[in-house]
Parts: structure tokens; C-alpha cells; sequence
């Protein structure tokens, strides 16, 4: 445990000792690939080839004249095969796995997102495959559900804690402790003890890459504004990390602020006075916490931002004032959902439109000479259920009472 | 000193029994009554754990406690309160268990001072080893409280003889891989891995995870000093009631 990751006072590595072992392992094969330029080639020719890389930069022309500042630009994150970025982080880990010589991999998994894509990753490398998810996700998500286990993967419905991510999480730590002899724990964030903050964001930095070079061959100057999603992190600190170094880029992170953040009922640790400094789930970060540290209920109408935890990475990124924070309710997203969708034949997940929201409203403000990214961390069809909710749709509504006749019978 | 007290002990005894409660479970009445049962059983000292939402070392029975405690208003402040008064109560030591956020939160220095003045003795802390425990150990060290560290089968001599160097009291040896509630083997890979554990330090040695009965105590005379009684007791509650609990404390050696 000689480098433990931290980021100012956030961060580090805070394992039960039977774990020491199998973190120094990981650290130490994460930072030989880190340094290895043959492995990031092969990496980047696996997801060009396997998945869509490097996804498109889109120049969303009605948007922009609907709000007439600034030239939208979206990052088609959700491209990717299994439609989301969690594609990068998985791939990437896919094949550090298969450096350490593993067999088997675990994963948590929120949206379903997540645990789609790894089941993906175990299915084409041969690696058997077990998948935590909250019974409030399952029940969520349950046509992700339906794809892991097609994909081979076990899925286990985690009805301990509050049911969400954050037990999914505790539950993988679990099996790990028991199996981390042939099992590698695919975190799906960049949060987590040392080194997954660094690792996934590593994995993730592919966003931005492509992005940066995309907005200088189309606009030929950099992004007023940078927007991504934050829930655990690791779509927001894979568009970032590309302009990291651009002071002029404004760089925005967007959470889920629920049904308000005055009514208590949201995700938002890092612009609500609610999250509080603690230790959890291995690492030091904001917390949404009582005053004795225990965890709190979370909520969110993106299963994939529902999480009491953030990216160490991005607390420290709050504190040096990098990034700037902003909160987006459920009813703002449902609303900027139908914008992109109706406007832009765009189909945002859920967790994506809460970029959607806050660029939507800065947009007016910018000169038409400059231009902003937003960062579609994946597509909403996974969604169907809770935006045909949300929507109130009657088609829908109808069409599932009907299902369910057929199968009751 | 701890470690002074359970030499002693060993002394008179093959090997010495140290059980846990999950505190305010299954009630407040109900801790207070396991606690008094197994004193008068005989047990050697015990473990307090202070209930924790994100339990991530303790297997499903363990977990369910906390959580239940939790809902059920299980406060720091109660557990401290508690913790109080049985070390005023009862000759034996008591230590505190629980994961880092609840010192973190409280503060580590408060936390320390408030079981220094409460008679308690040590605490373990699964989730806090000394690369990010400095504070901790600081505030234990001067106060004379015991910071208990842990052993695994995963932790090689080299970082055994490195944990040593921080732990007082005694040492709590995990007994094999997984959280807490499962079954152990007790064969000889325990057997060389105590031996490890034995090379490493001169504090006395607890073994915990899968102990539950008297075979496996009786296996554990003369390769270690204290059987660690956890998650058993639990479900000895919750299946036959508080009063199960003195004869099965008795039944172990």
C-alpha cells in the first residue's frame, strides 16, 4: 500500500486487510499497462472495432437555433456498443483482467447499464460472470436484467441496505473477499478505494480525447463549456480529463437533485449542504450522511446517478474550484429528455439528460460564436418504463395491461 | 494494560473466549442482558460493535443486526452510553468494533477520549489499516487505549511483522477469506498460517470468522490465546431467545 491514491484530502484506500493483497496485485498491473503504449494501441483497436469508437461529435444545429447562443455539440457516448460509456471502462478492465490471468469477474450495477456492458465483456473474453444489482434496480431496469442473464451472467438481486447502487457495491466487495483468487471486482465508477478512481478515469479519458480533437477539427478553437453528468463520475471525469488542462474551458458537472434539493429526496453530493467529508465503501469522499455517518437514502429518477458517493477525483476538482457543480431535478430532465428527443431525434438516458438540463439553460446566455459540449453518456431506450411514466403515455400504458393479459393467460 | 491481563489469564485458562453483540440488537434490553449472561458464563473479554450502514467485512447476520439496530434508533451516542456502563458493570474488557466513518464523524480524538474515560479498552477497525490510521493511532497511543489490528491469510510476513508494529492488546486473526458467518475449515492450513501469525508478534492471538462451537475451540487450544465467538451468538438469539445464551457460552470449553 505504498501509493494510495489521493486527491488533496480525498481518495485513498481505506481495506479491510484481507483485501491489502489483492489491491497491491491490481495496482501493480494497472500501473505496468498505464505505462504500456502497446496496450492502450490494443485497447483503442478493440473498442474501434468491437464497440464505436471514437464516437461522433454531433453539432445539435435545431437546439442551437431553438436557444440561439451557443453551437451545441454532443458527445455520442451512447454509441457505444451496449449504449453507454461504460463500454470504455469495461473493455479496458476486460483486458487488464486477462493480463492478471483471472477467470471470473463481479460487478455492481445501478442503471444496469454497467452490469450490461461487463456481462458483454465476460461473454466475449470467456470469464464467468456474476452481477449485484439493488432489487429497487432490478425492478427499475428489468429489461437489463433480461440482457445480463442472456449474456450468461448471473444477476443477483441485493436486498440488503437500501436496495441501490451502494449496497450492489457492498455486495461485490463480499464475493471479493471470498473469490479474489480468480476474480477481478470490474468497479464500474471512479470511485472506490485506490487505484479504480485513476484506473477508470484512465479508461474513461477516451471521451475526451476524441472530443478535444473532434471540437478543434470542427470549430477550430476550444469548448466554452464542458457538461456531463455526475453520478459516481466516471462519464464526467472522461470528458474532462480532456480539457483538464484548457483553463479557458469551463467544465460543468450535473447531479441529480431529485425532487429538490430542499425536499431532501435527491443524489446530489457536491451542491447540497446534505453530503457531509466521510469514509465508505473504501475511500474518502462527500457522503450524503446523517450527522453520526450513517449512509442516507438517495434518490433519483436515473437509477444510474443514485448514489451516496462521488469520484474522489471530483470532490478534490470542487474544492480547487475546477469543475463547477450544478443540480438538475427529475422533472427538469424528463422535460430536456423530450427537447433532445423531439428537436434533435436524440435519445438521452436518463442519467445524460441531467447534462442536457444545465446546458440547456446556460445556452441562451453564451455568444453564437461559441460553442459547448455535452456529454451523452448513453441513450435512453433502456429507459422505456420510466419515461413512459414519466410521460404519462396512454399507448404505452394500454399496451402493457394488454402484455400482461397475454401472459396471465 | 490488555495485553498484561490476557497473559495472566492464559495462565489459568487453555484458551480464553471473546464474544460480540451487535449493539441495540436485537433490543436495548436485550443487549444488556447478553452482555450480563455472558460475563457470568465466563467469557474473557468482549467486542462491541457500534452498528455502521455500510458494514463491508461482516457477512449477512451481522449485517441484518446493524441495519436492524439502525432502524430500531441505534445512535452513536447510545452505544457509547452503553458501552459505559458495562465496563463499569463487569471486571472484563470491552472494546469497541466498528468501521471508520463512525470515528471519523464523531472525531477520532472525541471518539478516544470519550472510551478512555468510559473505561473501555480497545477497538478494532476493519476498514482503517495504519497507512490512513495515523490519527487514530496517535489519539489510541496516547490515551492508552488498544488499537487491535488484523490478520489474514492474505497478508504476507512481511506486512504481518509492519502490523505488528502498530497493534496493542492482541492481534485478531482473520480465520480464513469472506466476511464474517461462514463456515471455517479448521485443518492444517490454519494450522501454518497461526504458525505465521505466531512468528510475527508477541501479543497474544484471537482466531474469528466460523467459530461457532466446541470442536472448533478445542482446536484452537495451544495454537492461539483467545476464540472469537461472533455471528453465532446472533443467531443463537434469534432462534432460541436471550436465555440460550449462558449455556451455550458454557458449552465451548
Amino acid at each position: 500500500m505504498n501509493n494510495r491514491g489521493y486527491y488533496s484530502q480525498f481518495g485513498g484506500a481505506y481495506l479491510p486487510e484481507i483485501l491489502v493483497a489483492t489491491f497491491d496485485e491490481l495496482a501493480a498491473a494497472f500501473a505496468a499497462v498505464k505505462n504500456d503504449p502497446q496496450f492502450w494501441q490494443e485497447y483503442q483497436a478493440l473498442m474501434a472495432t468491437y464497440s464505436c469508437r471514437p464516437t461522433p461529435l454531433t453539432l445539435a444545429e435545431n437546439l442551437t437555433r431553438h436557444f440561439g447562443g451557443a453551437r451545441i455539440y454532443i458527445k455520442r457516448e451512447d454509441l457505444n456498443h451496449t449504449g453507454a460509456h461504460k463500454a470504455n471502462n469495461v473493455m479496458g478492465q476486460g483486458l487488464l483482467v486477462k493480463r492478471m490471468g483471472k477467470t471470473r469477474v463481479i460487478a455492481e450495477t445501478g442503471a444496469g447499464q454497467h452490469g450490461v456492458a461487463t456481462a458483454t465483456m465476460a461473454a466475449r473474453f470467456g470469464y464467468d460472470c456474476t452481477i449485484y444489482m439493488g432489487e429497487v434496480d432490478v425492478e427499475r431496469q428489468r429489461p437489463n436484467v433480461f440482457w445480463m442473464e442472456q449474456l450468461g451472467a448471473q444477476v443477483v438481486p441485493v436486498k440488503d441496505g437500501t436496495r441501490i447502487l451502494k449496497d450492489a457495491i457492498n455486495e461485490a466487495f463480499r464475493d471479493w473477499v471470498s473469490n479474489m483468487d480468480n476474480t477481478h471486482y470490474v468497479l464500474g465508477t471512479a470511485c472506490g478505494p485506490h487505484p479504480f478512481p485513476e484506473m477508470v478515469t484512465h479508461f474513461q479519458s477516451i471521451i475526451g480525447q476524441e472530443a478535444r480533437e473532434q471540437i478543434m477539427a470542427r470549430e477550430g478553437r476550444l469548448p466554452a463549456r464542458v457538461y456531463a453528468c455526475v453520478g459516481g463520475g466516471s462519464n464526467a471525469m472522461g470528458i474532462f480529463a480532456g480539457f483538464m488542462d484548457d483553463d479557458a474551458v469551463e467544465l460543468v458537472g450535473v447531479e441529480a437533485g431529485g425532487r429538490g434539493l430542499a425536499s431532501g429526496a435527491h443524489a446530489s453530493r457536491l451542491c447540497s449542504s446534505d453530503a457531509a467529508i466521510g469514509v465508505a465503501q473504501g475511500y474518502k469522499t462527500y457522503f450524503l450522511q446523517d450527522a453520526e455517518g450513517q449512509m442516507q437514502e438517495t434518490h433519483s429518477i436515473a437509477a444510474g446517478l443514485d448514489y451516496v458517493g462521488v469520484s474522489p477525483i471530483l470532490s478534490h476538482l470542487k474544492e480547487t474550484g475546477r469543475v463547477r457543480f450544478e443540480a438538475a431535478t427529475d422533472r427538469e430532465v424528463v422535460d430536456s429528455m423530450r427537447l433532445a428527443i423531439r428537436k434533435e431525434g436524440l435519445i438521452p438516458a436518463l442519467e445524460s439528460a441531467h447534462a442536457f438540463v444545465q446546458a440547456f439553460k446556460e445556452a441562451p446566455a453564451l455568444a453564437p460564436d461559441e460553442a459547448l459540449i455535452i456529454n451523452q453518456s448513453g441513450r435512453g431506450d433502456k429507459d422505456i418504463f420510466t419515461v413512459a411514466d414519466a410521460f404519462e403515455d396512454p399507448g404505452w400504458r394500454e399496451f402493457i395491461i394488454r402484455k400482461a393479459a397475454q401472459y396471465q393467460a | 494494560m490488555l495485553e498484561h491481563y490476557l497473559k495472566e489469564r492464559r495462565q489459568q485458562k487453555d484458551i480464553l473466549l471473546m464474544t460480540h453483540i451487535v449493539l441495540g440488537y436485537p433490543s436495548w434490553e436485550d443487549s444488556l442482558a447478553i452482555v450480563d449472561a455472558m460475563v457470568a458464563a465466563g467469557v474473557d473479554l468482549m467486542e462491541l460493535q457500534i452498528p455502521f450502514s455500510e458494514p463491508i467485512a461482516d457477512g449477512p447476520v451481522i449485517l441484518r443486526a446493524n441495519q436492524e439496530a439502525l432502524q430500531r434508533g441505534a445512535t452513536v451516542e447510545r452505544c457509547l452510553a452503553f458501552g459505559r456502563e458495562v465496563a463499569r458493570r463487569h471486571p472484563i474488557p470491552f472494546v469497541y468494533m466498528t468501521y471508520y466513518n463512525i470515528l471519523y464523524r464523531y472525531g477520532v480524538a472525541r471518539f478516544v477520549d470519550n472510551m478512555a474515560d468510559s473505561g473501555l479498552q480497545g477497538a478494532i477497525v476493519p476498514d482503517l489499516p495504519p497507512e490512513e490510521g495515523s490519527g487514530y493511532i496517535e489519539a489510541m497511543t496516547q490515551k492508552d487505549m488498544h488499537p487491535v489490528f488484523i490478520y489474514s491469510p492474505t497478508t504476507d510476513d512481511a506486512r504481518m511483522h509492519y502490523l505488528a508494529g502498530f497493534a496493542r492488546g492482541f492481534v485478531y486473526c482473520v480465520a480464513r477469506k469472506g466476511v464474517t458467518g461462514m463456515d471455517t475449515s479448521f485443518s492444517d492450513d490454519l494450522e501454518q498460517y497461526l504458525d505465521r501469525c505466531r512468528a510475527a508478534t508477541d501479543l497474544p492471538l484471537a482466531l474469528g470468522f466460523g467459530v461457532k462451537e466446541k470442536a472448533d475451540v478445542e482446536f484452537l487450544k495451544g495454537k492461539v490465546d483467545i476464540a472469537v465467538i461472533g455471528t453465532q451468538t446472533i443467531r443463537l438469539v434469534e432462534s432460541e431467545g436471550v436465555a440460550a445464551v449462558a449455556g451455550f457460552i458454557r458449552g465451548l470449553r
